[in-house]
């Protein structure tokens, strides 16, 4: 398969998976508001942090309320990451491989896109909810088509990779933002509005159904919260399905034997895999959630990296091809930006959530 | 609908005589649409619209700021071609294909032609589509030219012309697939009982012609289509044609030279590519040859095409042919390299760089169409009947600052077809391009792009300006005649 055209299926796959976090998260933030206490100021800055691009926010929006947050996640055109900028990519990469895709595919992007660009961005609350859930479902719609109508050859398994390397950054994120929001308030531990929150969270990631269902443990603690949305082995939502899953997609791309690795992709999603494999939440929570979140999204980013070096990178540029250099150029500058460890605690923070491994990324492609 | 008041006027219908009175090829279609509940033909026009829209038949217009698709106009009623009509297209095409072919041959080698002053030397090589690196290259089996779309035209009288050759990348192909996919659904009945030449083989044709021009020793070639990318205009047709072959679909940047062969970039590595259908210009195909700002092409290209380790269809150099002035020694060639007389006809054609035809295009410029030499799509072109004084003093000028540059044509009355505007029948002007293809031997597509102006009175069917299409039915000739 060209490279160029796993590439696109990879980006058109994590588009849209982006597209349905960012809905979610909009949503379950919609639903939440609706009963929290109206004493209590309205959480739409956590969902500006979830994001990873809370610099573009300020410097265009300033206060994060409902209207500011809703227009900038969902309907801004120069916002990489809102629901159109991810369907208009989405759109743009099914059609430089319509060829290879299949013609249910295409038309669906096709009208995905045309529901997120045709709608207005001054909807009321009502519309608005069912728009959400509209794109929510679209996605899930495009998932289905994809898996019934292609083979599940290589470009099927760029596409899962890309699906669910997206999901797992976008499930560690929202709890990343939502553990910080919720646990420091030690003055709202055990009251209603705590209990709420960690609903909304499992609600934004669908997992509060499957949450109460499982064994025997149904009461919502911020522990067991934790350990479902990271380590739980059948939600397919949870970060380790995630890695399980991408790693054997990989190994079916690569024909290497599982167990065993033979590019640095394969190694760093095995190295990954494990590790939430036998790791117990406590571990987790003991050596710091951020701390550990973090280090995660930085290695969901590594292996991202290193898919696109060993199977997707296109030769070095030759001197003449002026085009091409652009985006040669780019992938020098995503690599020679420091690494997280090398930026002073304070700082860090913020630059957490400045996601630029990927969102450098995206215009590599365009 | 009834074609009761339809009046073909003093045009040549392709359909009707005269009033009420069809052409005998066309005499079942007119009964049958006679036979259809009110209101039906317009439900399955609009049917039919839908279809199209869904499959994403779409091309791209240039210099429009969105810069996305549109969906190509179609109009339900069939153009029909009766099989001695045909029968007479098929030879005239064969032979033209044929010598244009030896003069693209022979330019790019002996010279013959230049050389017995059939055509003067000086337009050779003034012509932009003229490429000196061509010098002395054998393309595979001898072919240049493998894939053509010739533009016919009917005057008043119904003879047919030729009216553009289209040696380079001619587009259109996937509409004629589309549109009868369209209208077989749309009218299976009519299909049932009319013998139609089917088009479905055009894909299997056309991968025939490409894996022939692969080397000999290679059993399982690499076909690739090379396309400009999503931005061009008939991208759509080229991701559809690579569909329908089921061969890859690249871009100059998936493809790079190395170990002196044309390989391309996948996800296992270089895989080496034996056969390129380029829907890319000469000019940019390898910028170390050609132009060099060019970053749609590959560098190196050409040394591996002149070792002979990569097929290009069409060949580079192809385009001189395509040149306007050009066109207007066709008929000699045809006489020069195969003793014969042209079959089909030329439009009579003025050529700007001769003084006397200069001063006549001049003086007549409101009745002639003036036509830039190398530009298509229905840019770069004046029809003097419809311009306004100030449109043809500015044209004027820029002819008298480059005269090799042009051509003029009369105005042609160009054949109609009876068309649903506004929910009436109404005649609109068509013209035809039918696909050849060029590999063991010349094969004439049976059908081809029936291009109609969707304004009413307009002359220019192109895509790009406005015009609209029509599936074209070609007849199989009766068993027994």
């Amino acid at each position: 398969m060209l490279s160029r055209v796993a590439d696109s299926i990879y980006w058109l796959n994590r588009y849209i998976e982006r597209a349905e976090n960012v809905a979610r998260f909009l949503e379950v933030n919609l639903n939440l508001i609706l009963d929290l206490p109206t004493r209590v100021q309205q959480q739409w800055q956590p969902l500006v942090a979830t994001t990873g691009d809370k610099d573009f926010f300020e410097k265009h929006y300033g206060e994060a309320n409902a209207d500011n947050v809703i227009q900038f996640l969902a309907f801004d055109q120069t916002y990489p990451n809102s629901l159109i900028s991810c369907l208009q990519r989405a759109r743009e990469n099914a059609r430089s491989v319509r060829e290879v895709i299949s013609t249910e595919m295409w038309q669906h992007v096709n009208a995905f896109y045309l529901l997120v660009a045709n709608t207005a961005n001054d909807l009321t609350l009502a519309e608005l909810n069912q728009f959400l859930e509209e794109v929510r479902q679209a996605s899930h719609l495009f998932a289905g088509i994809m898996d019934a109508t292609i083979s599940h050859n290589e470009g099927w398994h760029f596409g899962q990779i890309g699906r669910l390397l997206e999901r797992a950054d976008k499930t560690s994120r929202i709890l990343d933002v939502k553990y910080f929001m919720l646990l420091p308030s030690v003055r709202d531990v055990g009251t209603p509005i705590d209990e709420l929150g960690w609903i909304a969270l499992l609600k934004s990631t669908s997992a509060y159904q499957m949450y109460r269902k499982r064994s025997e443990r149904h009461l919502i603690t911020p522990a067991e919260v934790a350990d479902f949305l990271i380590l739980d082995t059948d939600f397919p939502r949870s970060i380790r399905f995630c890695a399980v899953q991408v790693e054997r997609s990989l190994h079916l791309i690569s024909g290497s034997p599982m167990g065993t690795w033979r590019n640095p992709a394969e190694r760093s999603i095995g190295r990954l895999r494990s590790e939430l494999e036998y790791l117990t939440v406590e571990e987790i929570i003991d050596s710091g959630m951020h701390q550990f979140l973090d280090r995660l999204e930085q290695q969901i980013n590594q292996v991202d990296q290193e898919i696109y070096n060993t199977f997707l990178d296109r030769q070095p540029v030759q001197p003449l091809m002026q085009t091409q250099s652009q985006s040669y150029f780019l992938c020098i500058s995503i690599l020679s930006i420091p690494p997280p460890t090398l930026i002073p605690r304070r700082l860090f923070w913020v630059l957490t959530y400045c996601d630029f491994v990927p969102g450098l990324q995206q215009n590599n492609k365009f | 609908m009834r074609f009761d008041t339809y009046d073909p006027d003093q045009f040549y219908d392709e359909l009707f005589k005269s009033p009420q009175q069809p052409r005998s090829q066309g005499q079942v279609l007119v009964d049958k649409i006679h036979g259809l509940p009110d209101g039906e033909l317009l439900q399955r026009q609009r049917a039919a619209q839908e279809a199209l829209c869904k499959l994403g038949a779409t091309f791209n217009v240039y210099g429009e700021s969105d810069g996305t698709e549109k969906i190509f106009p179609f109009d339900v009623i069939p153009r029909v071609i009766s099989a001695q009509d045909w029968h007479y297209l098929e030879r005239g095409l064969k032979q033209r294909i044929h010598a244009l072919n030896l003069f693209i041959d022979d330019v790019y080698h002996q010279q013959k032609i230049l050389k017995d002053k059939i055509i003067p030397e000086e337009l050779i090589y003034s012509a932009t589509g003229y490429l000196p690196p061509c010098q002395g290259l054998n393309p595979a089996k001898g072919v240049w030219c493998h894939i053509t779309g010739t533009d016919l035209v009917r005057d008043l009288d119904g003879e047919w012309y030729v009216l553009e050759d289209n040696l380079r990348c001619p587009s259109g192909i996937s509409y004629v697939l589309e549109n009868r996919q369209v209208m077989k659904s749309t009218f299976p009945q009519i299909f049932r009982e009319i013998p139609i030449q089917p088009v479905d083989e055009y894909p299997s044709h056309l991968l025939a012609t490409l894996m022939h021009l692969a080397p000999d020793n290679i059993s399982h070639p690499t076909v690739v289509v090379l396309t400009p990318g999503i931005y061009n205009s008939a991208y759509f047709e080229h991701s559809y044609l690579a569909q329908q072959m089921g061969i890859e679909l690249v871009e100059g940047r998936d493809l790079v030279v190395a170990d002196g062969y044309l390989q391309m970039q996948t996800t296992k590595g270089l895989q080496q590519v034996d056969v390129i259908y380029r829907r890319l210009d000469d000019d940019f195909m390898d910028p170390t040859t050609f132009r060099s700002d060019s970053t749609l092409g590959i560098p190196g290209l050409m040394e591996v095409y002149r070792a002979g380790r990569v097929a290009i269809a069409n060949a580079p150099g192809t385009g001189i042919a395509d040149d306007k002035v050009i066109y207007a020694y066709v008929p000699k060639m045809i006489q020069y390299y195969l003793g014969e007389d042209p079959i089909l006809a030329n439009v009579p054609t003025y050529l700007c760089w001769e003084e006397q035809q200069l001063q006549h295009v001049l003086a007549n410029l409101e009745q002639l169409v003036v036509k830039a030499a190398n530009e298509s799509g229905g840019y770069g072109m004046l029809i003097g009947s419809q311009s306004t004084a100030a449109e043809r003093q500015e044209f004027a000028q820029r002819i008298q600052a480059n005269p090799r540059n042009y051509i003029a044509q009369p105005t042609l009355c160009l054949s109609r077809v009876p068309t649903i505007l506004e929910d009436e029948f109404y005649g609109c002007h068509v013209d035809l391009r039918p696909y050849i293809l060029y590999g063991q031997d010349i094969y004439i597509h049976p059908g081809g792009l029936t291009r109609v102006a969707l304004k009413k009175g307009s002359l220019v069917v192109n895509s790009s300006q406005g015009g609209g299409s029509k599936d074209t039915w070609v007849l199989c000739q009766e068993e027994n005649a």
